[in-house]
């Protein structure tokens, strides 16, 4: 099976719903003329990020009633889509999310399990925890979505890992920071280094789709990414410019990788768990 | 002393600062700058980049000199507008400082440039009105560590994209952005008085300030650390003075907080909310 996977390095308007929304709609086109099956939007993609005191009212459900979700629910009937959105709960508390959609319904929302709170960043101040890393069933197999933070640690894709997931989807929205004599900026460089690792540690297709663009004085990157269950490159787009990068996942490649190197069938998933349970009730 | 390479990718740097000064300029719906060009290295630069961000068309370029100022600084400033090609107004500001200066007979060389510096930024913002561009900052990293500014002077501006660049680093980049040679080989001076020099006044080279700077505040080296690193005490002692008491120049002023929700501490968007 190949799936047609576009990753959309869009800019948004801050705190501008409307928008964004429309600009995600504009891009969804683009991808269906493409005969896309996968689209794949950058972190907080309907709100903007440093949203600060914004949350609340830029926050939406992923239901068919929300006056946005409706317009993507609806678009989702011709390809998958995952977007980047602020979750509001029930009990009112907001999460930084992304949700994946397919055949016009809700398939997964994945809420931030790292929500970055030093340097530049201060999202434990505007935001609630996520509290989950769960893999899910797709009409390609299972899939796994991390947030930007997320996968700056490496329990989150090693549980998606275990959990099933054959394609990990990856959304930022990273400020760039750490220019110096090098080609790329640190922050990039860092991000390319981990998820091209994560792919080949894994063998598993690992995706990144960054956003563009600017917020006061932070620049964020773009430069999407794709690679395959060896940690190949497949697509890599622009730095710092609105782009759609087109690639194809040929899922047979998974087979083809993992007969050559077992890595998942020997992993010792309880060897991890009897040292993590000696480590962690150690105290 | 420690290795400190403070070297840019100079065609990473160009991109990403002309780009921001057109975010920020057209994302408010206009497409023009201002820049008060004083024929020194860091205007010139900011007024470089704006270009590359703008088009040459949509860039003023503003000369303000007073009756004392150097010649040079004129003429360093005409090749830059020769070599972009841009819309430039020389506006002498002795006729507006004169007054205030005349009004005391012992004003001291700090007060007449301060006044000098703040009359630049109300011409400035008058033909930002008339051009209806945003006036574009000139400070740069080192300057706005030590504080060596006139607050709400020459540091006031709409957007600065080269204040995350130190001294050094404006240098490199302006080489790699063919800025007329006069204006970097000359020693850095706020042409306040006859002679002035950055430098001389500061007691130290930029040179030698960057690298520090970039220790302790980019590499986040204690004091200490940078001494054993090949600093200065002394040296160490006086930068790390200045950067602490010039911390008032970099912020707005404080609110009493008195309220449930107060602008700056709980009142917190970006300026490009909605934008």
């Amino acid at each position: 099976m190949k799936i047609n996977l576009a990753l959309a390095q869009i800019n948004t308007k801050l705190g501008d719903v409307e928008a964004n929304l429309a600009k995600h709609l504009e891009y969804i086109e683009k991808a269906k003329a493409e005969k896309t099956d996968l689209l794949v939007f950058p972190e907080l993609s309907l709100t903007g990020y440093v949203l600060q005191d914004l949350v609340a009212s830029v926050a939406h459900k992923p239901v068919e009633d929300d006056p946005v979700f409706k317009h993507i629910l609806a678009a989702s009937r011709d390809l998958d889509l995952v977007v980047g959105f602020v979750d509001e709960d029930s009990r009112h508390r907001f999460y930084i999310a992304s949700a994946y959609l397919s055949g016009g319904k809700l398939v997964h929302v994945h809420h931030k399990v790292y929500l970055p709170t030093y340097g530049l960043f201060d999202e434990g101040r505007f935001f609630a925890w996520g509290d989950a890393v769960r893999a899910f069933d797709t009409r390609f197999g299972r899939v796994g979505m991390l947030i930007c933070e997320d996968f700056w640690h490496a329990s989150p894709p090693y549980l998606l890992w275990l959990d099933g997931a054959d394609i990990m989807l990856f959304s930022s929205a990273s400020p760039g920071r750490g220019l110096n004599d090098k080609e790329k900026l640190e922050s990039a460089r860092w991000v390319e280094r981990v998820t091209k690792a994560y792919a080949s540690m894994f063998t598993s297709f690992v995706v990144h789709s960054n956003r563009v663009g600017y917020e006061d004085g932070l620049h964020f990157w773009g430069g999407a990414t794709a690679f395959d269950p060896n940690g190949e490159e497949l697509a890599h787009g622009p730095y710092n410019e609105e782009a759609i990068t087109y690639t194809q996942l040929d899922l047979n490649q998974l087979r083809r990788t993992r007969a050559r190197l077992p890595l998942l069938r020997d992993e010792r998933t309880a060897l991890v768990q009897k040292e993590l349970d000696r480590i962690l009730n150690r105290g | 002393m420690a290795d400190i390479n403070l070297t840019l990718n100079t065609d990473l740097a160009r991109d990403i600062l002309s780009g921001f000064i057109k975010s920020e300029i057209t994302r408010v719906g206009l497409s023009r700058a201002v820049i008060g060009l004083s024929g020194g290295l860091d205007s010139a630069l900011s007024c470089a980049l704006a270009v590359a961000a703008l088009g040459r068309e949509n860039v003023l370029a503003v000369r303000m000199p007073y009756k004392a100022s150097s010649k040079d600084s004129l003429d360093h400033a005409q090749l830059l507008i020769d070599q972009l090609d841009i819309p430039n107004k020389t506006i002498e500001i002795t006729d507006m400082v004169e007054p205030l200066f005349q009004l005391d007979p012992d004003i001291s060389n700090m007060r007449k440039g301060n006044i000098m510096a703040r009359e630049r930024m109300i011409v400035l913002y008058d033909q930002s009105e008339v051009f209806k561009g945003l006036v574009v900052g000139t400070s740069n990293k080192t300057e706005i560590l030590l504080g060596y500014s006139t607050l709400y002077g020459d540091s006031a501006s709409a957007m600065n994209p080269i204040g995350d660049l130190y001294k050094t680093q404006v240098r490199q980049l302006s080489r790699a952005m063919n800025i007329p040679a006069p204006i970097i080989d000359k020693p850095p001076s706020a042409d306040l008085w006859a002679d002035q020099t950055d430098e001389k006044e500061l007691g130290f080279t930029y040179e030698e300030a960057d690298k520090l700077l970039y220790l302790l505040v980019d590499q986040r080296y204690s004091p200490q650390e940078a001494v054993e690193a090949g600093f200065n005490k002394k040296f160490v002692d006086t930068v790390t003075t200045r950067i602490r008491r010039n911390q008032f120049k970099r912020m707005q002023p404080p609110i009493a907080k008195v309220s449930n929700r107060t602008i700056g501490y709980d009142f917190l968007y970006l300026r490009d909310w909605g934008t």
